[in-house]
């Protein structure tokens, strides 16, 4: 018995001298990445923001991340070994972590959470991402004005609206300027496979596309754009060392500066859970520079960055087509951040099928 | 579609698989299976990147690679061969420790551009219409891959050192009492396997995709074990298999490419069911699959002196 007492005296001993030890301690920030943390892509993009917090905030916060967590089951209990380390906030920053990162913020109501990409929200959780269509639009639009062949290729992932509104915001840019332009699209079911992601740019340049365009991680696509002379654009991070004969620009994902207004939101106690959708003029995501390209093109891309920034131009302006020929928007209407985070269907002029 | 570029590419994609594949059937064959492979491929691609990126030199780097899987291999035969630790656990470790160590001396050459393996280049041979290029003019470590898989055929069913391995593979107790030396011969296979983990590794990251980053391996470790097996541990099977799988993964790209209309994910699906049917049909002879399979597979040996 009095070994008992003794235990459990010890116990709370030491929970007093935990709690006391974390009034002082500096807040952690916690990231869960889906990939390396130098992939050169994705999760480097999140590791970058992560860094810049820690130069921002210095002492005040303590960050630390889990990489190659994969998508599904696995993800809870890296989700969870974050929150039971004592983390106060915690981005998950894949979209696969969504319904992970939610159960897991049910048992610990006092982290807050944040997930990249998704759409779901709970007291305790944010949903955050970008406008990365915005992107797409102006790539699109080069694609259209550069491809000698009309077609550009299109290696992606997984059939998620993130994707699928990347592929038709791409379109449409590039029916912009390109009324029959052609997309061939291929699933290689994998974020991350340099490999896999390089054989399937060259089987779409095998197949007479010119330009390609790719929705998956690795830089191993536009490395075999520049051993065939053709040309490509970098996805999430600027990849022109990788290939500088061969990107035109690329979309780059600058997530610091959410990222440091978000755990300061924590250390003053004003963060609320909310779903932010930021864009290019919120500073999320920047458009690296523009190469190996003729001025016109540069100037029209610009041009087209320029009216996204000031508000003056929404890539998913109407009329907008579905492949089956029905008007989704009207003349001058803009779809609804709703119709786009949950878009399932393509655009009118490609020529394909979303898998289901 | 261009056939000339599917088939060069197909020839690409299979071979680091029957590379490693080829290490791999030596190691059982001799009685040790090695689940080491993906973790022995890492290490053969960081270390042959590494190499190549610091010397300027990407020959340097695919003998870089070479050694890196062989040293690697050697941890795994002191483990399991000298201390006698369980073989697929010491396996599972070594993937896992590979990947871990790879990433680790990766760290410094992530996002950095590559030196890539050049093509050979015969002049006339090479620019042979139709055949040219396939035949003459790939990289090449593809003619080492197609050298390695007459080798191994031949090693192992036409000398008498080949014969010795399978005997320590088949029954080590019999090839024991016989006066060979069960130990080193199995440790020279599990080096072997190493080699070729080690090179099939340097490929991914010199010649398939120049450049390194964490993962690249991206599974085909495991793919090249799966092949060993389903391919009863014959080196023809396995090259077929490797062909076989390259293809199948090249060809539902280029559907896709084409606009098909199949699913997409039941076309990613196809190369590993079409890969595991084709070879258990050619290999559903019961008594040739018993003849073929070592009996000895990750059982350990120590001599009783």
């Amino acid at each position: 018995m009095r070994k008992i007492v003794a235990t459990v005296g010890t116990a709370m001993a030491l929970a007093l001298a935990a709690g006391a030890a974390q009034a002082d301690d500096p807040l952690k920030a916690c990231f869960v990445y889906v990939g390396p943390h130098n992939d050169g892509g994705w999760s480097e993009g999140h590791d970058t923001g992560r860094k810049l917090v820690d130069e921002m905030l210095g002492d005040l916060v303590e960050t630390s991340y889990i990489e190659n967590v994969p998508e599904g089951p696995d993800a809870e209990r890296a989700i969870e070994r974050q929150a039971r380390s004592g983390c106060g906030i915690i981005f998950t920053t894949s979209f696969g972590f969504m319904d992970p990162t939610l159960k897991v913020a049910e048992d610990f109501p006092d982290v807050k959470f944040e997930h990249a990409t998704g759409y779901k929200t709970a007291p305790n959780v944010t949903s955050y991402n970008a406008r990365f269509y915005e992107g797409r639009y102006i790539i699109g639009q080069i694609a259209g004005r550069m491809s000698d062949a009309g077609v550009a290729g299109y290696i992606v992932s997984f059939p998620i609206p993130e994707v699928i509104m990347g592929i038709n915001s791409f379109m449409l840019g590039a029916q912009s300027v390109n009324p029959d332009f052609k997309l061939k699209i291929v699933w290689v079911n994998t974020w991350f496979d340099p490999g896999k992601e390089g054989d399937a740019a060259k089987a779409l340049f095998d197949q007479g596309v010119d330009i390609i365009t790719q929705h998956t991680d690795s830089p191993a696509p536009l490395q075999i754009a520049q051993e065939r002379g053709l040309h490509g654009f970098g996805q999430a991070h600027d990849m022109y060392e990788f290939a500088p004969k061969a990107q035109y620009t690329a979309i780059v994902d600058t997530w610091g500066e959410y990222y440091v207004k978000r755990v300061n939101a924590v250390l003053d106690g004003t963060w609320e859970s909310q779903a932010t959708f930021d864009g290019i003029v919120d500073g999320i995501m920047a458009m690296a520079d523009y190469t190996n390209l003729p001025d016109e093109v540069v100037a029209m891309a610009e041009a087209t960055e320029a009216s996204i920034v000031s508000g003056e131009f929404h890539p998913f302006t109407g009329p907008i087509y579905n492949q089956a020929g029905e008007m989704v928007a009207a003349e001058g209407e803009v779809l609804d951040d709703g119709a786009l985070l949950g878009m399932n269907w393509y655009v009118q002029g490609i020529d394909d099928a979303i898998p289901q | 579609m261009n056939l000339e570029g599917a088939i060069l590419t197909i020839i690409t994609a299979a071979t680091p698989l029957l590379i490693a594949a080829l290490g791999e059937l030596v190691s059982e064959r001799s009685g040790v299976l090695n689940l080491g492979v993906e973790g022995m491929m890492a290490m053969g691609a960081v270390v042959g990147f590494a190499t190549a990126h610091l010397t300027g030199e990407p020959a340097l780097g695919v003998f870089a690679s070479i050694l890196a899987g062989t040293a690697t291999a050697a941890l795994f035969g002191f483990l399991t061969l000298v201390l006698v630790a369980n073989q697929v656990a010491s396996g599972l470790a070594l993937t896992l420790f590979g990947l871990g160590l790879a990433a680790l001396i990766g760290d410094a050459f992530v996002s950095l551009p590559g030196q890539g393996l050049p093509e050979i280049n015969i002049p006339i041979l090479s620019e042979l219409p139709a055949i040219g290029r396939i035949v003459f003019g790939q990289d090449a470590l593809v003619y080492v891959g197609i050298l390695l898989t007459f080798g191994v055929w031949w090693f192992l069913f036409r000398t008498r050192a080949g014969l010795i391995l399978r005997s320590v593979g088949d029954n080590h107790a019999s090839a024991h009492a016989l006066g060979y030396p069960v130990i080193r011969v199995r440790f020279m296979a599990v080096l072997f396997g190493g080699a070729c983990a080690g090179l099939a590794g340097g490929y991914l990251s010199l010649v398939y995709t120049p450049q390194w980053t964490q993962n690249m391996t991206a599974g085909r470790g495991w793919i090249a074990l799966a092949l060993v097996v389903f391919a009863t541990w014959l080196p023809w099977r396995v090259a077929a298999g490797a062909l076989l799988f390259g293809a199948v993964s090249i060809l539902q790209l280029h559907a896709q490419a084409f606009g098909v209309g199949v699913p997409s994910q039941f076309l990613s699906m196809l190369p590993y069911v079409t890969t595991i049917l084709v070879l258990v049909l050619i290999s559903r002879s019961s008594t040739l699959l018993r003849a073929n399979t070592p009996a000895c597979l990750a059982q350990p040996f120590v001599p009783d002196r």
